[in-house]
């Protein structure tokens, strides 16, 4: 670790295998449909699409942010990658190597590089176990001996600003909300991944603690050189930390692009309504009129076609028979790595925002 | 609409005494209101901001204890014996909640909830009672209220749920509605829904509402003015624009500045230090002092100053006495 943040050149990484120009994470058609049962005899009645068929890759070295609200399938996303589910089908692929597969990378080499922090500070750590105990049981588990897994805690929890002679003993339910999320950052860094999947992991917080705990992911960013995958539903925080963005709504992408051509230039009427739902915080441009009604539909037997055709002002017959997919808009000056989800070219139409 | 306050509370004050422990909750609040005004308490988890608002309703375990003063159009309510509280709430003041799920019966149809309550304060009989529930749903802008008045809870999603839920507190016309935390739960696009919704409401019905949040974005939406709460006391009260704009309080500053808004890429945030303290072991003076950038001497003795300034605005800082002095 280097004591002033710079950026090193990646191939100082000894587990850079495909080069900067290799994205850290690939992922093709991932789909997850979890069946409903019920009735008499318990069969399946119906689908929940929680995810389906979506693409995307990450690059070394930036933040790619996830928004959505609930049910969009963000956090299905977040456990599929790390295989706390099985995937129905798609394929994962770590820096050039396929996941699970018997030329790729196995399951548990994989977890020892993509780690992943949870919304849930409190149920998301052992109440048995003490802070140095959680951060070092992974290393211990990947063959570290006790000692240096213990020394290796310490040093995390004054990486993540714990006094470590003042924490490595207490349990979870000694510390504040704060200071657990500050050990599970801790703990997901304890086997030195490449990337890490920030699930709504300051959602929870105070504002005041929030701005505490985002301050620090991005100094262990800059000084770690990590990859974050930043799975969030504020608007705000999304845009405050990434580089790139994908806006899902029911289980599909809609929108996806870099931060700044997302956030000036929306395009997919979703996105726009979703934008123009937040807060403004000033109190003479308040908001008088609903951007969108209703809440987001059941993912149990979504609509056809676009998904989100039955809210959207432009809705017509075509959106109802084919799923729009994603593409550049035709406009020359847009950016063309601004890739959009709609059939109707009128409802993308640049808007300053 | 008169010029008389509603509601008024004075030095409102909440202790939770248990065996060894004795938890200073809510250490003096004032404030008062009007019909059609809305106050917002903004504050972090621990605050006291909830606990302010269960006592006004009398919803305190019996270890809660509450002391000042609060009258309702005029009558003082603190220490009315339980039956008439019972009266008053639902009717003359009443509450919806953050979680829509856990306030309402899940084993009663939301028209039946209704008009439960309707019969129970305006003594009307069953129909004409699910008649008025069924006004109410539509005055919610929940579609298909015919429909919807026999559904159950679980029937229904989120924003539909505490559409409903504020169905239910508006039953008897209250005078004051109590909000506590009713968009935490909710989606963003649901959120905006529901504070339109109640902007709207009260301008057909006139009433005055207490909105607590610790979202500074729903505050800047809903409010007439803000009153922040720091470890049981508000440190500072303001209209909306200026506690947004203009907040003298050291902890509202760092609040604001902590939120993260639109264009504040690649910039380290503003942060407070610390976390709040301990509502068991409270430091003399100024709570916010160990948190405090400002902190001086004077900051950890005895009684704050109160500083109010020609605008109006109220914050209790040493300070702030101090700029305002100047």
């Amino acid at each position: 670790m280097s004591a002033t943040p710079t950026h090193r050149p990646r191939a100082q990484d000894s587990r850079d295998r495909g080069g900067p120009a290799q994205p850290l994470l690939m992922v093709e058609n991932l789909t997850k449909h979890f069946p409903v049962r019920g009735g008499l005899l318990n069969r399946q009645v119906a689908t929940v699409q929680a995810v389906d068929d979506i693409s995307f890759s990450v690059q070394k070295g930036e933040t790619l942010g996830i928004v959505g609200e609930s049910g969009c399938g963000k956090s299905t996303t977040a456990r599929l990658l790390m295989r706390l589910m099985e995937p129905d089908s798609g394929s994962i692929v770590f820096d050039g190597d396929q996941v699970g597969d018997r030329h790729g990378i196995s399951v548990s080499e994989m977890r020892r590089q993509m780690q992943m922090v949870f919304q849930d500070s409190y149920t998301s750590l052992n109440p048995r176990m003490t802070m140095a105990e959680s951060i070092a049981y992974a290393p211990r588990m990947h063959g570290l001996g006790r000692k240096d897994a213990y020394d290796r805690a310490e040093s995390l929890l004054s990486r993540v600003g714990l006094t470590p002679h003042q924490y490595s003993r207490r349990y979870p339910h000694e510390l504040s909300g704060g200071q657990r999320q500050r050990v599970n950052i801790a703990r997901a860094l304890a086997l030195e991944p490449r990337l890490v999947i920030l699930d709504e992991a300051v959602a929870a917080l105070d504002k005041s603690v929030e701005a505490q705990v985002l301050n620090l992911l991005s100094d262990l960013k800059e000084s770690l050189n990590l990859t974050y995958l930043f799975i969030s539903h504020d608007l705000n925080v999304v845009e405050y930390m990434s580089d790139r963005v994908m806006v899902m709504y029911l289980g599909r992408v809609v929108e996806a692009g870099p931060v700044e051509s997302i956030y000036r230039h929306p395009r997919h009427p979703y996105t726009r309504a979703l934008f123009a739902s937040k807060p403004t915080l000033d109190p003479d441009r308040r908001t008088t009129e609903m951007p969108l009604t209703g809440d987001p539909p059941n993912p149990i037997n979504p609509p056809s076609g676009c998904r989100f055709r039955t809210r959207c002002a432009f809705a017509q017959p075509r959106c109802a028979e084919t799923v729009p997919i994603l593409t550049a808009p035709f406009e020359g000056d847009s950016d063309p790595a601004h890739v959009v989800a709609c059939h109707i070219p009128a409802a993308q139409a640049v808007q300053h925002v | 609409m008169s010029n008389e306050p509603v509601l008024r509370v004075e030095g409102l004050t909440v202790r939770f005494t248990r065996r060894n422990t004795d938890v200073a909750a809510v250490n003096g609040v004032d404030f008062s209101l009007k019909a059609g005004e809305t106050l917002t308490i903004l504050g972090e988890s621990g605050s006291g901001k909830s606990v302010s608002l269960k006592a006004l309703m009398g919803l305190l375990p019996a270890y809660g204890k509450v002391s000042g003063k609060v009258w309702l159009n005029g009558q003082e309510i603190l220490g009315l014996p339980a039956a008439a509280l019972a009266k008053l709430r639902g009717g003359a003041v009443s509450m919806i909640f953050q979680e829509p799920m856990a306030a309402l019966d899940p084993v009663y149809t939301i028209g039946e909830q209704i008009a439960e309550t309707i019969v129970q304060h305006e003594g009307c009989d069953n129909r004409s009672a699910m008649k008025q529930a069924l006004g109410l749903l539509e005055q919610v802008k929940i579609p298909s209220a015919e429909r919807r008045l026999k559904n159950f809870p679980h029937e229904m999603s989120g924003g539909m749920r505490q559409r409903a839920m504020i169905a239910l507190a508006l039953a008897c016309k209250p005078t004051v509605l109590l909000a506590d935390e009713p968009t935490t739960a909710l989606d963003v696009t649901v959120q905006i829904q529901i504070l339109l919704l109640l902007r709207q409401l009260q301008e057909e019905l006139g009433m005055a509402i207490v909105f607590v949040t610790h979202d500074v974005g729903a505050a800047a939406e809903i409010s007439d003015r803000i009153a922040v709460m720091y470890a049981g006391r508000f440190v500072e009260t303001g209209t909306t624009r200026q506690v947004m704009r203009n907040s003298l309080h050291p902890y509202t500053q760092g609040l604001l500045s902590s939120t993260v808004h639109g264009g504040m890429r690649g910039r380290a945030l503003e942060t407070i230090p610390g976390s709040p303290p301990n509502m068991a072991e409270l430091p003399p003076g100024c709570a916010f002092a160990p948190r405090c950038r400002y902190v001086a001497d004077a900051c950890r003795q005895g009684d704050l100053p109160v500083v109010t300034t020609e605008s109006g605005t109220m914050a209790r800082c040493v300070r702030v006495q101090q700029l305002v002095a100047a």
